[in-house]
């Protein structure tokens, strides 16, 4: 009943903040000095006209390297939120319109990797591959397949046994042809919902593991690695070399999860 | 004299505004009726005709945004949309019940059907816990349940649509409403089974003296089960008319395609519409003793 | 009593269930013997001599075929032996009991904080949907799905240990001098009530503030998510109406049967939820230095201790399934559509 109305702050705020993190990350650096400068005048400095962020032990810009980052953290969460979404997809909708067996065999596999927090998954793989972006790409997208498997498959299911379907198969259509063009395009609309947030979560979960250490290391400027260098520092008071690191992610995490929410509503409406 | 209505529906509109609109919208308009005291009367339309909105709004439970905008609703000689909260929840259940359309969702699943009833029981009467089932167990009996205690003690997800539309009606039963409004009762449920609810309405009717309006879209329960039917169409009322009337004169163009798309009516299917004219802007005329029909004339008042 | 599809619904329930465990033993296996690198090697260490590598590979079982170690794995998880930690010597099943205490007070702590708080916000706002409350709950949600745990936790440390000192010093479960009371449930809290020690009691439960907070802030945010969901769904489905137009009063309807059937589905969320406080532990107990089996798969990560690692990942696994085994079956038990259908 009724449309949303479209003065949905969500849409601004988390837009807002999107385009802001794209800029940045675009073309913020042209505007920071080097974040890989040290500076031993300026070491541990706290936030002031002069560095907005603050400096690190080393003399660093916090900002810049905040700023370094975003490219870093958002094209790791768009690599391995869409390998994620393509890649589940492909196998959900493939396996829901297979039925039988294959799609036995294959539920019972997802349910296996979905015994395992999301986090700890990509935990687990990222450690057994190693210290590598692409390692924790992959991790985070092996992590997040299962979801997008059982969201198309559920799509699928309700899909294949449409008129539509069986008119498309009537006409001569081989059925590999009527799942991937005729079919799959229709079920992916909550999955991109799950992509929006996926967005989100991966940066939480590639901040999360190189904070452990896990992910991305030092001295590579990924906002995960930014907290946990800042960490120790804390102690003594020096809050923004770890603050703004995270707050970013914060602020980053938090407009994916509010265009997905808003996408959500309009894909149920 | 005649005596005055039970519900005395005057001037009824239904709407709501939408976000950063200047005007409202209407879903029901300028909607008039009566349903007089022991008297079954029919409220036909195709969906979307607005008559669900119109009875809700007796019980002041529009479905949301949608409210009352304009008009009064008179039941007893109290203008319900006047009242607090507070005392309209008194007049729910207690004056007014209504049954509504798929009686299995009405019916809470985690709950046994012998304390459904007893708790709406208790709700309206001073009686205690074990006074109310009892009763329960004789109000399914009542309605025709086989094996009463059994029942009460079941769930929902266990009774078939039918037996769960007869625990509604027993339900709105126990607590002697004054008017009953019954929302497509017998729409999917299997026809024997619509005969069965349809004769326990009307046995309701005759035990309670309750007055009865039947919401359907199906006229041939309308001619079962009715005594004046009024027909809407988007919103507004187009035709009143007795039963018998109706089908013997149909006058309004909505009715008379109403009439013909229900198989089976006592009805010439392509009775020509001659003795109507179409008088636009004009509200509900008595072109007959009580018969009115919407925005039309009498042709012969055109040959004079 | 129960009807026959219930016997048929709990074996086919516990049939998946094993056959769900047996699959992570596998895929845990499978993982950690992709990576290149020679356990016996790190086992080795310092003493690797071609011979004594020889040596170490055979008593480790990895000349067998692979397969053969496979199923010998499995087979000694089932019987309770997971392997010896390459760091610590002892059995990794030892050490994952000895630890689970402290993981087990933090989890349930922060599960209690995260339930208590959020299931109560999440149904009132549901009851006032659209109001200010309800925007405010929800932001509040959406804000607390955003943060990076690690990240309020340092936070958190900032401002109460460092600027107000109100919480003690990051490290550990106790105060150094305190000592933990005996050992009865293994949650310092409850030991010490037991032992009526109020200097451990207060120790401990000082340690735990922090990491609570964090743990438990952060997991409130899908709880609120959720059982906000839940209630409005309740409340917009049409026995709820239809219990309004029969004159019940609003207190009834939506404290009683409102309520009620969204808590039925609590025991769901609750099962979600366990999920992230299982992830979530790792990195608390990394940052908190709390001895728990997190710290202990953190550890073992970065030491290459894979026989530990292993182990922790399959303890994950089988609680996560224990527990979802153990909601699906007290749904069947109180849920009358289950139940008798």
């Amino acid at each position: 009943m009724g449309s949303l109305p479209a003065r949905d702050p969500r849409i601004y705020v988390g837009g807002g903040i999107l385009l802001a993190l794209i800029a940045l990350a675009l073309i913020g650096p042209h505007f920071t000095s080097d974040p890989l400068m040290p500076d031993p005048e300026s070491i541990l400095q706290p936030p002031s006209s002069a560095e907005l962020l603050g400096t690190d032990n080393y003399g660093r810009s916090v900002l810049a390297r905040v700023v370094g980052g975003a490219q870093l953290d958002l094209l790791i969460a768009l690599f391995a939120a869409v390998l994620a979404f393509v890649v589940g997809s492909l196998v959900g909708g493939f396996t829901g319109f297979a039925g039988g067996f294959v799609d036995d065999v294959m539920m019972r596999l997802v349910d296996i990797l979905q015994s395992f927090p999301a986090f700890l998954l990509a935990l687990g793989v990222a450690a057994m591959l190693g210290n590598e972006i692409r390692n924790v790409v992959l991790a985070i997208a092996v992590a997040y397949c299962p979801y997008f498997v059982r969201i198309v498959r559920g799509e699928m299911l309700a899909a294949r046994v449409t008129p539509y379907a069986l008119a498309a198969r009537a006409v001569g259509n081989p059925p590999t042809r009527v799942m991937l063009y005729h079919l799959l395009p229709n079920c992916l609309g909550p999955s991109i919902v799950q992509l929006t947030l996926c967005l989100g979560y991966s940066i939480l979960d590639a901040a999360g593991l190189s904070f452990l250490g896990i992910g991305i290391r030092p001295p590579t400027a990924e906002w995960g690695v930014l907290v946990a260098e800042g960490t120790q520092y804390v102690n003594s008071g020096q809050w923004w070399i770890a603050g703004f690191p995270g707050l970013a992610i914060l602020l980053a995490v938090l407009c994916f999860n509010l265009l997905g929410d808003r996408l959500r509503e309009a894909v149920r409406a | 004299m005649p005596e005055l209505p039970l519900l005395d529906i005057d001037r009824l509109t239904i709407g709501y505004t939408p976000h950063h609109a200047r005007e409202p919208v209407h879903v029901v308009r300028d909607v008039s009726f009566t349903v007089g005291r022991q008297e079954i009367v029919g409220l036909v339309g195709e969906s979307g005709s607005g008559k669900t909105q119109t009875a809700r709004a007796v019980l002041r439970m529009t479905t949301p945004p949608l409210q009352p905008l304009a008009g009064r609703i008179v039941l007893d000689g109290t203008d319900l949309l006047t009242l607090p909260e507070q005392s309209m929840r008194r007049v729910r259940g207690a004056k007014v019940a209504m049954i509504f359309q798929d009686p299995r969702s009405s019916l809470n699943p985690l709950m046994r059907i012998g304390d459904q009833l007893a708790r709406v029981y208790t709700s309206h009467q001073r009686i205690s816990q074990r006074a109310a089932w009892q009763e329960a167990i004789d109000m399914l009996r009542r309605v025709g349940i086989a094996g009463p205690a059994r029942v009460a003690r079941s769930y929902p997800h266990q009774l078939s649509g039918g037996m769960c539309q007869r625990v509604m009606i027993g339900l709105a039963l126990g607590i002697r409403p004054a008017l009953l409004i019954a929302d497509e009762p017998t729409t999917g449920l299997d026809v024997t089974i619509q005969a069965q609810i349809l004769e326990l309405i009307q046995q309701t009717r005759a035990e309670t003296g309750a007055s009865i309006l039947l919401i359907t879209h199906d006229l041939g329960v309308i001619a079962e089960t009715c005594q004046r039917v009024v027909v809407m169409f988007d919103g507004r009322i187009v035709e009143i008319a007795t039963v018998e009337e109706l089908f013997r004169n149909p006058m309004h163009p909505h009715t008379l395609r109403l009439l013909r798309a229900t198989p089976g009516t006592p009805v010439s299917a392509h009775k020509p519409a001659e003795t109507v004219v179409e008088e636009p802007g004009v509200g509900l005329r008595e072109l007959a003793p009580g018969h009115f029909v919407l925005g039309h004339k009498l042709a012969q008042e055109i040959a004079r | 009593m129960y009807g026959r599809s219930f016997w048929i619904y709990l074996g086919r329930r516990l049939g998946l269930a094993v056959i769900t465990l047996i699959g992570a033993i596998v895929a845990v296996f499978v993982m950690t013997h992709v990576l290149p690198g020679n356990p016996a090697l790190v086992k080795a260490g310092v003493y690797s001599t071609p011979e004594v590598l020889r040596a170490l590979e055979h008593e480790m079982g990895l000349d067998r075929p692979l397969p053969e170690q496979l199923a010998l794995y499995v087979v000694h998880a089932f019987q309770g032996d997971l392997g010896v930690s390459t760091r610590s010597g002892h059995p990794v099943a030892a050490d994952l009991v000895q630890r689970l205490p402290a993981t087990a007070e933090l989890a349930v702590y922060s599960l209690l904080l995260a339930v208590l708080i959020g299931v109560p916000l999440g149904v009132l706002a549901a009851v006032r949907e659209g109001g200010w409350f309800d925007r405010v709950v929800q932001q509040v949600a959406i804000l607390g799905a955003s943060a990076p745990l690690f990240w309020l936790g340092v936070m958190l440390i900032f401002v109460f240990y460092v600027q107000l000192g109100i919480a003690p010093a990051p490290v550990g479960r106790l105060d150094t001098g305190v000592e933990a009371p005996p050992q009865i449930t293994g949650l310092y809290t409850v030991d010490a009530v037991l032992a009526l020690n109020g200097t451990a009691l207060a120790s401990a439960a000082g340690h735990l503030l922090l990491p609570v907070l964090t743990l438990g802030f952060v997991i409130m945010a899908p709880l609120i998510k959720m059982s906000r969901a839940s209630m409005s769904s309740i409340l917009s489905a049409d026995f709820i109406q239809a219990a309004y137009s029969f004159g019940l009063p609003h207190r009834t309807v939506v404290w009683g049967d409102g309520l009620k059937n969204a808590m039925m589905g609590l025991l769901t969320v609750v099962g979600i939820v366990l999920g992230y406080v299982m992830a979530g532990n790792v990195i608390v107990e990394a940052l908190f230095a709390w001895p728990g089996i997190g710290l202990y798969a953190w550890n073992g990560i970065t030491g290459r201790d894979y026989d530990a690692v292993q182990g922790f990942v399959l303890l994950v696994a089988a609680t996560y399934v224990l527990v979802n085994l153990v909601i699906d079956v007290l749904y069947m038990l109180i849920d009358p559509r289950v139940r008798l259908g």
